[in-house]
């Protein structure tokens, strides 16, 4: 066996585009996660072709309103995923923030006090999870069922379970103007999307978080810090929820201390529906976010053709259930 | 100290001694799971480390890659006596360790992997941006350098073969400018086709002059790939041999600690059924 002749002639020809395998970029997205925009096009054309109102731009206006706080949502819940967890206290952060927002407001602190407030509870009560799940060693889905109770619970308690109404001229603006249909609030999941993308893609920790969700065993023995790492997933989507209850305080024109669970419940069906995977470690943002606009327009829809409420949940359970029945048969 | 010999260190001399632990012990409450462990890692050769299973091999391995902190003891790399409190401080030495399950994210891509903790990046910190131009030539030069018939660097890890996974996690060791690559039994989940081209592969970074450990229960590939052979027995470290010029008859005996029968040797035992 001439062992030193080959690995020599191979040390000194290094190829410099590796041959085998699946080349260049055609096989990286895989079809669970084209699924969602895929579907999201078809509802638009056979509901648009059904009832041609459901296009108008009054109607576009208001799903694309009621989108964006999902996607803010979702994305957060995407990291999370991500790293092979779920939070199941966004909705509850979202509330959380929200009575806070109102409560800062309330006591006569500038909006944009408030609204840092909202942004640092969500953040808080995100690190506060991530710590118990990383330090604390406790299962995420017992750490954030914990919390969503526990988070409802403050914001029962400090706002007395009552609404306080928050009439500000900013507020309402971030739900009312912008560019015709598309509502600042629309831009700004629009481009907390787009830098949730770059963060995923392209910078060291979306690496790492891709990491600790296919192994946290394999990225602690190559230096990731992995205990960190989880808690900046779950801070991140605990600062989602906060930016989403100003989006959601804008436009109720109150902090309501509402338990939002349909909220909960969607951003998880968006995340399934985006493809991403409930193992961690293969996730998009493009994806989810089709998949909560996807879910939005459906529940549009089906109110337009006159179904009753009652049958919304229904229509979303049986959705994601397909869904995430379809992607058993990736690969 | 002053000696010339030491200033020659850049340029690698074939069997150099680049790693020496002498005496090592580790207990783990009241067990002791290394006594005396001792082992010499040259430059350019092929260590084994064999022994039965408890026979301190993982403990002694541990102690070198940083896994573990030793009681007792020296370890001495380039002749400087040295303590790992971590494996990061190992791997600043210059010592990689490829583990048994390899350590690789089988999610992510061959590229991502090779740089799983070090990526390169514009700026400081974890929201540095990736230069994933620069990072997937050079994955591909380190994998190509390292085999051939190699995978794709876009690749994701879980549609590998076994032995392209040895090669990606072998390339990530070799390829950090590491002098001493520890392999723990790289080879035992492999076929026969497999198991060759990895044998390959290490004696390719033999020949770069690195110094390799290997860990293995198969001895006809200790003796086909190493040149010293290190036999642990309860906890110490009792033999050491070229492996030129011992048999495998010899490792069995040192290893059981028994003089070896040769009737006995042949007599048919349950492995027949396995066949």
């Amino acid at each position: 066996m001439s062992v030193s002749e080959k690995t020599s002639t191979a040390a000194a020809t290094a190829p410099s585009t590796p041959s085998g395998g699946w080349r260049g970029r055609a096989g990286q997205i895989s079809w669970p996660e084209l699924a969602a925009p895929l579907a999201l096009v078809v509802l638009l054309v056979s509901f648009g072709i059904a009832d041609p109102g459901f296009l108008a731009s009054g109607n576009l206006a208001a799903m694309l309103q009621a989108a964006s706080i999902l996607v803010v949502l979702v994305i957060g819940q995407t990291f999370v995923v991500a790293t092979a967890g779920i939070d199941l206290a966004v909705a509850s952060t979202m509330t959380l923030s929200a009575i806070a927002l109102g409560e800062a407001f309330a006591a006569g602190a500038p909006v944009g006090v408030a609204i840092l407030v909202a942004l640092g509870t969500g953040l808080a009560v995100g690190a506060i999870n991530g710590l118990l799940i990383a330090k604390g060693g406790i299962t995420d889905f017992i750490v954030t069922l914990g919390m969503l109770s526990a988070a409802t619970g403050v914001a029962l308690i400090v706002s007395d379970g009552k609404p306080t109404q928050v009439i500000d001229s900013f507020l309402l603006s971030i739900t009312v103007d912008g560019f015709g249909i598309i509502t600042w609030a629309v831009v700004l999941a629009a481009v907390l999307a787009v830098l949730a993308h770059v963060l995923l893609f392209r910078t060291a920790l979306g690496v790492h978080l891709l990491a600790i969700g296919g192994s946290v065993r394999a990225s602690r023995a190559t230096g990731v810090r992995t205990d960190r790492v989880k808690i900046t997933a779950y801070a991140l989507s605990g600062g989602c929820a906060g930016i989403a209850a100003v989006l959601l305080v804008g436009r109720v024109g109150a902090a309501e201390p509402a338990s939002n669970t349909s909220f909960l419940l969607n951003s998880v069906a968006a995340v399934v529906l985006g493809g991403v995977s409930l193992f961690g470690g293969r996730a998009t943002i493009a994806s989810p976010v089709a998949g909560a606009l996807l879910l939005t327009a459906l529940v549009n829809g089906l109110t337009r053709f006159g179904l009753s409420e009652f049958y919304q949940p229904l229509a979303v359970g049986v959705v994601v259930i397909a869904a995430a029945f379809l992607a058993r048969f990736e690969r | 100290m002053t000696t010339s010999v030491h200033e020659q260190k850049a340029s690698v001399t074939e069997n150099e001694v680049l790693l020496a632990a002498r005496g090592l012990s580790k207990s783990y409450g009241q067990v002791q799971a290394l006594r005396d462990g001792s082992v010499e890692i040259r430059a350019g050769r092929v260590t084994a480390i064999i022994g039965d299973n408890g026979a301190g091999k993982s403990t002694l391995v541990g102690c070198l890659s940083g896994m573990h902190q030793p009681d007792d003891g020296q370890l001495e790399v380039d002749g400087k006596q040295v303590e790992f409190g971590g494996p990061q401080n190992a791997r600043d030495a210059g010592i990689e360790t490829v583990y048994q399950d390899l350590a690789l994210v089988d999610t992510l891509r061959v590229w991502q992997n090779l740089y799983l903790g070090r990526e390169e990046g514009v700026g400081r910190g974890p929201l540095r941006l990736l230069k994933r131009r620069t990072m997937r030539q050079e994955a591909a030069r380190m994998v190509g350098a390292l085999a051939v018939n190699v995978p794709s660097v876009d690749a994701r890890v879980f549609g590998l073969s076994g032995g392209q996974r040895q090669a990606v996690a072998l390339s990530r060791a070799a390829g950090w400018g590491s002098r001493i690559v520890i392999l723990d039994e790289p080879t035992a989940a492999l076929g026969v086709q497999e198991t060759a081209k990895v044998e390959e592969m290490i004696l390719g970074l033999k020949e770069q002059g690195l110094g390799l450990i290997l860990v293995s229960h198969n001895f006809d590939q200790v003796l086909r790939v190493a040149d010293d052979v290190f036999i642990m027995r309860s906890g110490a470290t009792v033999a050491h041999r070229p492996t030129q010029g011992t048999t495998g008859q010899e490792l069995v005996s040192l290893v059981t600690g028994a003089t070896v029968d040769l009737l006995e040797s042949e007599h048919p035992t349950k492995r027949d059924d396995t066949e």
